[in-house]
């Protein structure tokens, strides 16, 4: 499930859609669909991300992976809490670019993707100067209020590729990795 | 007390007017600038220009030592994130957020925000008051959100005219306490009969509603029809 078809998340639709698994983009603009290759195919629903119904009705519901990749870092974190919290998706990651709210929210269980902090690694690694230490996806360290409803450290991450197809592997094993090194954190537990 | 108002639309804008005039500090926090800059020349220089979203911004407004967070923009995401990073990045007591889509109070909830404004509720509360229909009108939310106050407008059909309080099966955690009849407002003595067109109005849990307009109301074929 993907909110949000703007580059990273129609990238990211295509990859995990030729990876053989089950994709369904969310935007509020139709053109923004536009972006999508002609051999998507998965589905494409043009709604709110951040209104449960919408999310419900495109389908999803207990998606196994749930990306927030919208423009808006509010946005973001309240989709993917909406997927966590009601939805019951298994791993949510949500693209928030400014630092500070990525870092709180990696602290009450959101796996943030910081773009600033991403790209200002980037040019200082080009650079040759010491780099901040970040990594570009924070992992959860904490659990968010409500946040016993669900396991976000559910080793497998993705682990629900349709079809065992060997074409689904790799990406499942890229999720999987930063999922299960962190086991720790939190208790599993299940609804 | 330390309040720290984010969003300088007219919510905000009058809630820190009448908070600077309750004698407390208040710092508001709106981006758009030439609306920062308006209301600084009406109010004072209590207006941060910035982003109440960013997490530097917020720092920078003292949101660490603030005792209350109101965030009151006209977007849910924005007043969620606000109290979100107020509560537990900024361990901040009171986290106040108004919520503009009815559907996202239970998240809101869920999620921590300690008490919800919600005018869309209270408009289609105020509507619901002028438009006579025979249901029950909701007139307020109490104890945030879990007790509401009721008024049920008693019409011919009604299994409560003829009959007193203490005959009727009101539900636990419920109370009639009051009929407004020809205009005037009286307690309601459990021995006093009902008589059409009273209105009674009553307190209780929200999950009480249906027992409770059974009661005043009737079920829909008997209530109202004429």
């Amino acid at each position: 499930m993907i909110v949000g078809c703007g580059r990273v998340g129609a990238e990211l639709a295509d990859v995990l859609d030729r990876a053989g698994h089950d994709v369904i983009v969310v935007d509020t603009l139709t053109r923004a669909f536009d972006r999508l290759p002609g051999t998507f195919g998965g589905s494409a629903v043009r709604g709110d991300g951040t209104d449960e119904d919408t999310l419900r009705r495109a389908g999803a519901e207990h998606a196994d992976l749930f990306l927030a990749m919208t423009e808006g870092d509010n946005r973001n974190v309240m989709a993917a809490q909406l997927a966590v919290e009601a939805l019951g998706a298994k791993q949510v990651i949500a693209k928030i670019n400014d630092p500070l709210r990525a870092a709180a929210y990696a602290d009450l269980g959101l796996a943030a993707l910081c773009r600033t902090t991403l790209m200002a690694d980037a040019v200082r690694t080009f650079l040759g100067l010491p780099t901040s230490g970040v990594p570009g996806i924070q992992l959860p360290t904490g659990v968010h209020p409500g946040g016993e409803h669900h396991d976000l450290t559910a080793a497998g991450g993705v682990g629900g590729a349709r079809g065992d197809g060997a074409t689904a592997r790799g990406s499942t094993a890229a999720f999987g990795g930063p999922g299960s090194s962190r086991a720790p954190a939190m208790p599993e537990q299940e609804a | 007390m330390f309040v720290l108002v984010i969003g300088g639309g007219k919510v905000g804008y009058y809630l820190t007017k009448e908070l600077i005039e309750a004698g407390h500090e208040v710092v508001l926090m709106e981006k758009d600038r030439s609306r920062a800059d308006q209301i600084a020349d009406e109010i004072g220089s209590v207006v941060i220009p910035h982003d109440g979203c960013e997490g530097k911004y917020l720092a920078e407004a003292g949101c660490n030592r603030a005792d209350i967070v109101a965030a009151v923009t006209g977007d849910d995401e924005d007043n969620l994130v606000i109290c979100q990073m107020a509560k537990h990045h900024f361990d901040v007591p009171r986290t106040i957020a108004r919520v503009n889509n009815p559907k996202n109070e239970g998240l809101f909830k869920h999620l921590g925000v300690d008490e919800l404004i919600s005018p869309t509720r209270m408009i289609l509360g105020s509507i619901e008051q002028d438009i006579p229909v025979h249901e029950l009108l909701h007139l307020a939310a109490l104890g945030g959100g879990e007790l509401e106050l009721i008024e049920a407008h008693l019409q011919p059909g009604s299994p409560a005219v003829g009959r007193a309080p203490k005959d009727l099966t009101i539900p636990d955690g419920c109370s009639l306490f009051a009929v407004i009849r020809d205009g005037v407002a009286t307690a309601l003595r459990p021995e006093m009969i009902l008589r059409e067109g009273d209105k009674v109005i009553a307190i209780g849990r929200t999950e009480c509603e249906t027992l409770l307009h059974d009661q005043l109301i009737g079920d829909a074929e008997t209530a109202g029809a004429g």
